[in-house]
């Protein structure tokens, strides 16, 4: 492949993003809109782990809002949020040049490579909650992880055929890259030259603060223990019922509690190993209905 | 001549996998080569993040012709045979084959088959394939379009190219619908695209030099250690060399070019294993040193994959952010443990398993502190020390710093402890106890840190062995074969003089100390040997064990046990006026009290315990559990004396020690591994010696006499009670000379008995002052006397009772010898 030439920086965090969706859409990708529930990263939205599984093609890509709650820090952490962006790309099958289009996506935000060192350094990303697991690399950027990029082998526990190639960007870490930017709350969200420019923190750092005091002090455990049972329960009857997709939906559901009853601390080791078993069981088992529902619907 | 280049480019390979893949490869290609009667002159091979190379010179072009005779079956054979025969050999009439005629099996079929060569070409386009196919990577993946059933091609990456010329031309093939070619590509940035190459030395001239591709190892090694020798001359720093991230980063780059980085020097203040640890394993830099102060540098090496068009600027700036980023979190780490007490950490540790069986690593600990402290006192070291570094021993695991880098235990631990105002020693210990990791790390000599590194083993290895995980064949994921040689190491560094008996036996009861079962066992210790104590009181103690065990989990239990405990305090506080009236008495006080206890329970539970029979089985359940209890910790001791002794075997054979003197030493059964040693260093110096070899000899001369005699009847002699040989009894053990026949007996027979009997004295002082030499140059001078005794006296008398005297006196000799070795597991 020849060297490829950078395009100048992108203005702002959206204009990066649009960047990249621009990009990707370019490349034959369905532009999702974010999944309209609390996941924990961008995987999880079904138009990855579900739409991995089963024969049929499939190319996407979306920012997905990821919560992790454990992870806030009430806006004090420069580099640590528990509500951020990832940029969520799925080719299945991975066509051959993968790489090389991934390469050029970071071209597209300005990421020189005759200036900046970019590397595929080994990393098998496995995600045990939904039994998936595949070979692929972080991607450095001048000794920073800018990607996560991942051939799914399996998904739901099942191998998949055909095999997806899967690309993770963690859209603010990579913006404060291409910014120069040491504070998450200094990026520029929308263009600074505009009538009105915003900053990160203009939109997030109060949601962050609220969120902390939320995620660490303010929820109800009990209730949240209720509202595991229950969202248990149904994802179980909706898979009954032969409706993986909702099924899929509750297990989302009973995952986010999970991870705000955990950043309680409120639970012992052995409890917690118990919660995950129960959240893999849901979703594993809606993933393996939809993957047998898809085989079914292809032939 | 033909001349072979295959490469195999794909997506980028795991820097951990290269060199196998490498090796594996080149390997594959020759074996193949061979195997279809290629030979060739030479084969060189290399590998990089995107491509493995092999390049084979001096091949045929094609394989020779052979010829082949095959047997067939008989002339006249079933049709079946004969048709089968044909199949075989690739005939199509019986006509082709000729019929051989032999003596004994009468004529039969011969095909003469003409093999002719094959093409190197042919030989190649089927090889490699399969090569591909059947190629072992420690984790491999599917991917592609084709991806889309079980079975298809695996790689470690998706496979992009395959390369295979011979002598310039194209070796046509296909693996899964990839087509070999002649195409390669070099560097993502640097490289031009695909371009064609006719050969090894056109594709390595094309790719080292336009391609910016090193393309061996060895090469990309080399570029970097001389370029960070160059840039560090150049800044007046140090490398802080590190083999094994050197091979890493050769794996990381295909056009290697070093940068140097500046670090925030306001992190200096972070200890320096974080920050050389945190550079090392999350960015894979470099740590350097001040060249002239010899302390870590404010800077940092990368090795890039590109020669940037700024010189390096934006990358060394680039990373210095992630390297801050990092170490501003190690540094909220350090301050964080920095405010939390040691003791309130170590508090902690009593909710984490250490090995679920086995407790918690606060009970872990609990044991280590008392085992140390009693150790320390064998080896001049502060028993309060030694408890103290124990207690403190495990406290940053549940640091955040060690949390993050679990390879800074102990290291952390020792600054927490030295924040926190803890003697040296104590800080020392809790870095020190995990040494020695491996055979090369050094073994620590403080003795603080020697008692609590000699315990922490010793408790981890007794409890693995109570629980049976030990280490099988090549699987020892407990790494307890490695605590075992540090044992060793440590003992004899330490020189600590100890039963290493006493101590698993020590250990295994402290590691029950709070079951039941051997509460009561460990409470009824002090009566076992107790003079007053006939079987009745034994019996009731039993008893009282069984119900303290019963009672444990009613509310009534308390009480009792208290009660129970002071009257076996008060035993043990004045032994001397131990009553067995006394003891009974206080014993039926608590049955009596526990049985009205039970009079109290429900009527359902007095069903199922029903006193008197519960009395009955109980304490016979109970005595079978203290036997079966008491026969586990013997065998336990056994089987983990015997692997220390392997391990102590291998440290004296590595020091060069004879293998035989080794075992010779072991028959004794000691298991004071000092004392083993100077044993085995004493015998293979005395064995060289003149005095040696007449030591040697005799016990020979005497030991051949002995196994060659039948065994006598043990008519008319008393048994010996302890032969005091390990050895293979052999006639005339276990008989005792008789003085009065000696004296009747030829005056070689006397001076024999007489020298024994005077080095058997000789000997007493030497051996309890461990001088071995001196014990043996002492049963040395029996050299003599047994050699007349061979001249001038025959054993194998016709009367019974004097044959049965000598041997016994032989039988004597050799048990005075063995109290050094057991001479019969000595060569030569």
């Amino acid at each position: 492949m020849p060297a490829p030439k950078a395009q100048p920086k992108p203005k702002s965090f959206q204009d990066l993003i649009l960047t990249l969706q621009a990009y990707w859409a370019e490349q034959g990708c369905a532009i999702l809109q974010p999944y309209d529930m609390e996941v924990g990263a961008g995987t999880l939205h079904p138009g990855t782990v579900l739409r991995a599984l089963g024969p049929k093609n499939w190319r996407a890509a979306y920012v997905q809002p990821s919560r992790r709650p454990k992870d806030a820090r009430y806006g004090e952490n420069p580099n640590r949020l528990g509500h951020y962006y990832q940029f969520q790309v799925i080719l299945k099958p991975n066509p051959a040049n993968l790489q090389d289009l991934y390469l050029t996506s970071l071209y597209k935000i300005g990421i020189d490579p005759m200036v900046h060192d970019i590397r595929f350094v080994e990393d098998d990303w496995e995600n045990p909650t939904v039994g998936a697991w595949g070979l692929g690399w972080e991607v450095w950027c001048d000794g920073m992880e800018v990607s996560q990029y991942t051939y799914f082998q399996q998904v739901g526990g099942l191998d998949v055929f055909p095999v997806s190639g899967e690309l993770t960007y963690g859209l603010e870490r990579l913006a404060m890259y291409v910014f120069g930017v040491d504070n998450v709350y200094d990026l520029p969200f929308n263009d600074p030259d505009s009538a009105v420019p915003l900053t990160y923190g203009d939109v997030f750092l109060e949601n962050e603060r609220q969120q902390s005091a939320f995620n660490f002090e303010h929820s109800d455990v009990e209730m949240l223990k209720r509202w595991f049972a229950d969202c248990e329960s149904q994802s179980n009857a909706l898979r009954d019922a032969g409706k993986p997709l909702p099924a899929y939906d509750y297990a989302l559901k009973a995952s986010h509690t999970f991870n705000l009853i955990d950043a309680r601390g409120a639970i012992s080791p052995t409890e917690r190993q118990a919660y995950i078993a129960r959240v893999r069981d849901l979703a594993r088992g809606a993933a393996a209905q939809w993957a047998e529902q898809e085989e079914a619907r292809a032939s | 001549m033909a001349d072979l280049l295959l490469e195999i480019f794909c997506e980028e390979i795991p820097a951990r996998m290269q060199a196998k893949a490498e090796a594996d490869l080149g390997k594959a290609l020759g074996d193949a080569l061979k195997g279809a009667g290629l030979g060739f002159d030479a084969l060189e091979t290399a590998s990089g993040p995107r491509r493995l190379s092999v390049h084979v010179t001096g091949l045929p072009v094609k394989s020779a012709d052979v010829a082949e005779e095959r047997k067939g079956p008989k002339v006249g054979s079933p049709e079946q045979a004969i048709a089968g025969f044909l199949k075989g050999a690739g005939l199509t009439s019986i006509d082709q084959a000729e019929v051989r005629s032999d003596p004994k099996k009468g004529d039969f079929y011969v095909a003469m088959l003409d093999r002719p060569g094959r093409l190197t070409a042919d030989v190649v386009a089927e090889a490699v394939p399969a090569i591909i196919r059947g190629f072992h990577w420690p984790k491999s993946m599917r991917w592609g379009p084709n991806s889309t059933s079980e079975g298809e091609l695996r790689w470690v990456r998706p496979l992009q190219r395959i390369l295979c010329v011979l002598d310039g031309a194209i070796v046509p093939f296909d693996v899964d619908g990839l087509a070999s070619g002649n195409e390669t590509e070099g560097h993502r940035v640097h490289g031009r695209g695909p371009f064609t190459v006719t050969g090894w030395a056109d594709y390595s001239k094309q790719l080292e030099g336009e391609g910016h591709v090193r393309l061996t190892r060895d090469a990309r090694r080399d570029v970097i250690a001389k370029g960070i020798a160059d840039v560090c001359a150049k800044a007046g720093l140090t490398w802080v060399e590190d083999a094994g991230l050197l091979e890493e980063v050769t794996g990381l780059a295909e056009w290697p070019v070093v940068v140097l980085g500046d670090m925030d020097p306001d992190f200096l203040d972070l200890p320096p294993e974080v920050i050389t640890l945190s550079m090392r394993t999350h960015q894979k830099y470099f740590a350097v040193n001040d060249a002239r102060s010899g302390k870590l540098a404010p800077h940092f090496i990368v090795v890039a994959n590109i020669d940037a068009a700024d010189g390096g600027v934006k990358i060394a700036e680039g990373n210095a952010r992630v390297l801050s980023a990092r170490l501003s979190d190690a540094r909220f780490f350090w301050e964080k443990d920095k405010a939390t007490p040691l003791d309130e950490m170590a508090k902690k540790l009593s909710t984490i398993a250490f090995k679920e069986e086995l407790g918690s690593l606060g009970d872990k600990v609990e044991r280590v502190a008392e085992m140390a402290e009693w150790l320390a006192e064998k080896i001049d070291a502060q028993a309060k020390l030694a408890r103290r570094a124990s207690e403190l021993s495990k406290a940053d695991l549940v640091s955040e710093m060690v949390g993050e880098f679990p390879e800074l235990q102990g290291v952390m631990g020792r600054y927490y402890a030295l924040e926190a105002g803890e003697p040296e020693s104590v800080a020392d210990a809790i870095r020190d106890h995990y040494k020695p990791q491996g055979p090369s790390d050094a073994v620590p000599t403080d003795p603080v840190s020697v008692a609590v590194a000699l315990a922490d083993k010793l408790d981890t290895l007794v409890g693995f062995w109570a629980i049976d995980e030990k280490p099988t064949g090549s699987k020892d994921p407990f790494a307890l074969r490695r605590a075992a040689l540090g044992v060793v190491r440590l003992a004899l560094e330490s020189g600590i003089r100890q039963s290493l008996g006493q101590v698993i036996r020590g250990a295994y009861l402290s590691l029950y100390k709070n079951s039941d079962i051997f509460e009561v066992g460990l409470n009824l210790e002090p009566f076992y040997d107790e003079p007053h104590m006939d079987g009745r009181v034994f019996d009731e103690w039993l008893h009282a064990g069984v119900w303290a065990i019963f009672f444990k989990y009613s509310p009534e239990y308390a009480a009792v046990r208290e009660e129970f405990l002071s009257i076996r305090e008060g035993v043990s506080c004045s032994e001397e006026q131990i009553n067995a009236v006394e003891i009974v008495e206080g014993i039926g006080r608590i049955v009596s009290r526990l049985d009205l206890a039970l009079m109290d329970m429900s009527d359902e539970a007095r069903k199922q315990f029903d006193p008197v029979q519960l009395n009955k089985i109980q304490t016979e359940q109970l005595r079978a559990v203290l036997v079966e209890a008491d026969y586990a910790i013997v065998t336990l001791v056994n089987d983990l004396l015997s692997f220390f002794a392997d391990r102590l075997k291998q440290v004296l054979r590595d020091q060069g020690q004879r293998h035989d003197l080794i075992d010779a030493v072991f028959a004794l059964g000691e298991d004071d591994l000092v004392l083993i040693t100077r044993r085995v260093e004493a015998l293979g110096a005395f064995l060289d010696t003149e005095d040696g070899k007449d030591l040697l000899a005799l016990y020979k001369r005497a030991s051949n006499i002995l196994a060659k005699s039948v065994p006598l009847p043990s008519q008319g002699t008393r048994p010996q009670k302890d032969s005091g040989s390990p050895a293979k009894a052999g006639a005339g053990a276990g008989l005792v000379v008789d003085a009065d026949l000696i004296k009747k007996g030829p005056k070689e027979e006397q001076a024999l008995y007489a020298a024994l009997s005077n080095v058997g004295e000789a000997i007493v002082a030497p051996l309890k002052a461990e001088d071995f030499a001196g014990a043996m140059a002492e049963l040395a001078r029996l050299r003599a006397p047994v050699d007349a005794f061979f001249e001038g006296v025959m054993v194998n008398d016709d009367d019974p009772a004097v044959r049965a005297n000598r041997l016994a006196l032989l039988s004597d000799v050799r048990a005075n010898l063995h109290k050094v070795a057991d001479f019969s597991l000595i060569e030569g």
